[in-house]
């Protein structure tokens, strides 16, 4: 195949990509290209297989075939722990922090140091991590919480740290798997604050079914169906897209 | 900010304190030396039960067969000693004189080549930690590579506890088989069997108990602790923050398993025989009751939870032995329905909060003294 010849400027390249599960294609030969800085919205009707593309990317899923290039390297031939080195942080759509650890060490652990066994053991909680932890919780909103158990925090509140902890492994592309669903009015509006606060200086791809919010971030939106794309573009060129109005946004 | 950066807080100082107390002073002067020996027994158990803290309460890995790993420190032990009970001079009535007497009952006319390197004890003691760590981390590099964990890995692991049984037991010539290796005399020369030796090798278990607990204490507090404890909720999370999860799994897995070759070791030196009784399913899931009871999110949980199981055993199994193991079972049962974090967990709840309260109003009150003393 000659289309793995892709010009240099794209940060991700999903190429042909495709997963069956039990022959039910979920993702049907899918290319997309994500550029730097780029902040691209995934959107379209429940099954269209939106979440299995993040999965495919992180390696939560591996593919039946195609290939996905990020930086020029080839994720479908590494491991979660390994795309996650590489640059590629994921967010899921139900929270998940852990419970039984403070605020303060949920972030610790996402911090980009010792992730080895003995790293890990040798790890000391020197002043870089406590100032970058102390930045990152007063981003997400959560600076005077460091001591509370993650047990004890609101589903927004849980949410919020999750993306800290993204934050804090700073990937160059953020994957976030609808990042305001649940939230109640208040929440999403510092949620929404908080996201363009982080997507500058890197890519983001995001799930999403919340039409204003998406309107608010998009550069580029990818409306899929059914396992393929259905549109692709601005979110004017995509909001009148006969297709579209059809299968999604008619309802 | 309360971040605490101390090796022990303050009830944990407390317990290292008082555990210390008891082992070292109270327990040696208040009892004869036959129950001495007994608590020395029952804390070789306390080794296997730190281990299980660290595996299963902090990393969420249940390992039904720890008797394996406190089965193979033990036998590294006794066949160093059998070794060197099993002189020429000492066996010179058999048909092959310098070899252990089941050998020779069993038309054995040579050592086999993996008894050799347990005539040097600095070997012993190597193989003590390297061959239950090596063998742990073929078992868990095998499993959790292939992200086989949970019930299925506890099940493997009774399995593994299973045949070992079965294969000690099925190869007499080579180990004994089910009398296990008995008829240990000497280490270097000192004989293990007298009053004084009883004293010594007491001693030694318990300075060996407390390295373990510190090393345990230690692995607790490193960010290796708090990952533990991250997967055992989210796995996912963890992997998606760039850990290999498999990883993490094997140390545990591996540090659980040299804990509790120590212990096995230990008991060889304690109790004077080793055999296929500490290694098969019973003995591995006993193990993992002593932990639960004692608290499986506690080191020094484990180590009473050891000691009082036994205790139990020891005095109930004499009297009742056909109700010991429904009883066990029973308090398995009990604890895990109303007590998941067992005494430690109780100590926790009920008793601690009394003892901070009585401190901190004693305290208060000596402050007021000292502000009340006329200034000079």
């Amino acid at each position: 195949m000659l289309i793995g010849h892709q010009p240099k400027e794209f940060l991700l390249a999903v190429e042909a990509l495709t997963v069956s599960f039990d022959g039910f294609k979920a993702v049907n030969d899918l290319s997309f290209y994500v550029e730097e800085n780029e902040i691209r919205v995934i959107i379209g009707p429940n099954g269209a297989g939106k979440t299995t593309v993040l999965d495919l990317i992180c390696g939560k899923t591996k593919a039946t075939s195609g290939s996905i290039q990020f930086r020029g390297k080839e994720l479908t031939k590494l491991k979660e722990n390994e795309i996650v080195q590489a640059g590629v942080g994921r967010k899921f759509q139900t929270p998940s922090v852990f419970v039984d650890l403070t605020v303060f060490e949920n972030l610790e652990i996402s911090y980009p140091r010792g992730r080895t066994v003995f790293g890990s053991l040798a790890f000391q909680r020197d002043a870089a991590v406590k100032d970058r932890v102390q930045e990152v919780a007063e981003m997400i909103f959560l600076k005077d919480r460091l001591d509370t158990y993650a047990d004890e925090l609101s589903h927004g509140q849980k949410q919020w740290l999750e993306i800290g902890m993204l934050l804090i492994q700073d990937p160059d592309l953020l994957m976030l798997d609808e990042p305001v669903a649940g939230m109640s009015v208040s929440e999403r509006a510092k949620t929404a604050e908080l996201l363009n606060r982080i997507i500058r200086d890197r890519s983001v791809l995001v799930i999403e079914h919340d039409m204003k919010f998406v309107e608010d971030i998009a550069h580029k939106v990818t409306v899929l169906h059914q396992g393929q794309i259905l549109s692709e573009g601005t979110m004017e060129k995509v909001k009148n897209d006969p297709k579209v109005v059809e299968v999604y946004l008619g309802h | 900010m309360i971040i605490n950066s101390r090796f022990f807080n303050r009830s944990e100082l407390i317990g290292f304190v008082s555990l210390l107390l008891l082992l070292v002073i109270i327990l040696p002067l208040t009892l004869d030396l036959f129950r001495l020996n007994l608590v020395a027994k029952y804390l070789t158990y306390a080794f296997v039960g730190i281990g299980l803290v660290i595996c299963w309460g902090y990393g969420g890995i249940l390992s039904l067969g720890q008797g394996v790993f406190f089965g193979l420190g033990g036998y590294c032990m006794a066949m160093f000693l059998k070794l060197e009970a099993s002189s020429v001079a000492n066996t010179k009535i058999q048909s092959t004189p310098g070899i252990p007497d089941f050998m020779d009952w069993n038309q054995i006319t040579a050592l086999p080549f993996f008894w050799k390197p347990f005539h040097s004890l600095s070997l012993t003691l190597l193989a003590i930690i390297l061959v239950p760590g090596v063998f742990a981390f073929i078992i868990g590099a095998a499993m959790f590579k292939r992200r086989v964990g949970g019930v299925y890995f506890a099940i493997i692991t009774q399995a593994v506890a299973a045949i070992l049984g079965i294969l000690i037991i099925g190869q007499q010539g080579y180990t004994g088989g089910v009398n296990g290796i008995t008829d240990l005399r000497t280490l270097l020369g000192w004989d293990i069997r007298t009053d004084h030796a009883k004293y010594i090798l007491y001693f030694i278990e318990v300075v060996l108990l407390f390295g373990c607990i510190i090393i345990a204490q230690f692995i607790r507090l490193t960010k290796l602790g708090r990952i533990l404890v991250a997967m055992r909720e989210q796995e996912d999370r963890v992997r998606f923050s760039g850990y290999s999860v498999a990883n993490f799994k094997i140390f545990a897995f591996c540090a659980a398993a040299i804990f509790a070759a120590i212990g096995g070791a230990m008991f060889t030196l304690e109790v004077g025989f080793m055999s296929p009784s500490f290694v098969g399913i019973v003995p591995s899931i006993e193990m993992v009751i002593y932990t639960a009871v004692g608290g499986r999110m506690s080191i020094f949980g484990a180590v009473y939870g050891a000691m009082l199981v036994n205790f139990a055993k020891t005095s109930l199994s004499e009297t009742f032995p056909q109700l010991w193991l429904f009883g066990l079972g029973a308090l398995f049962i009990a604890v895990v329905l109303a007590f998941p974090n067992g005494l430690s967990g109780i100590w926790a709840d009920y008793v601690q909060p009394r003892i901070d309260r009585l401190l901190t109003s004693r305290t208060r009150k000596r402050g007021l003294v000292v502000n009340g003393a006329p200034a000079e």
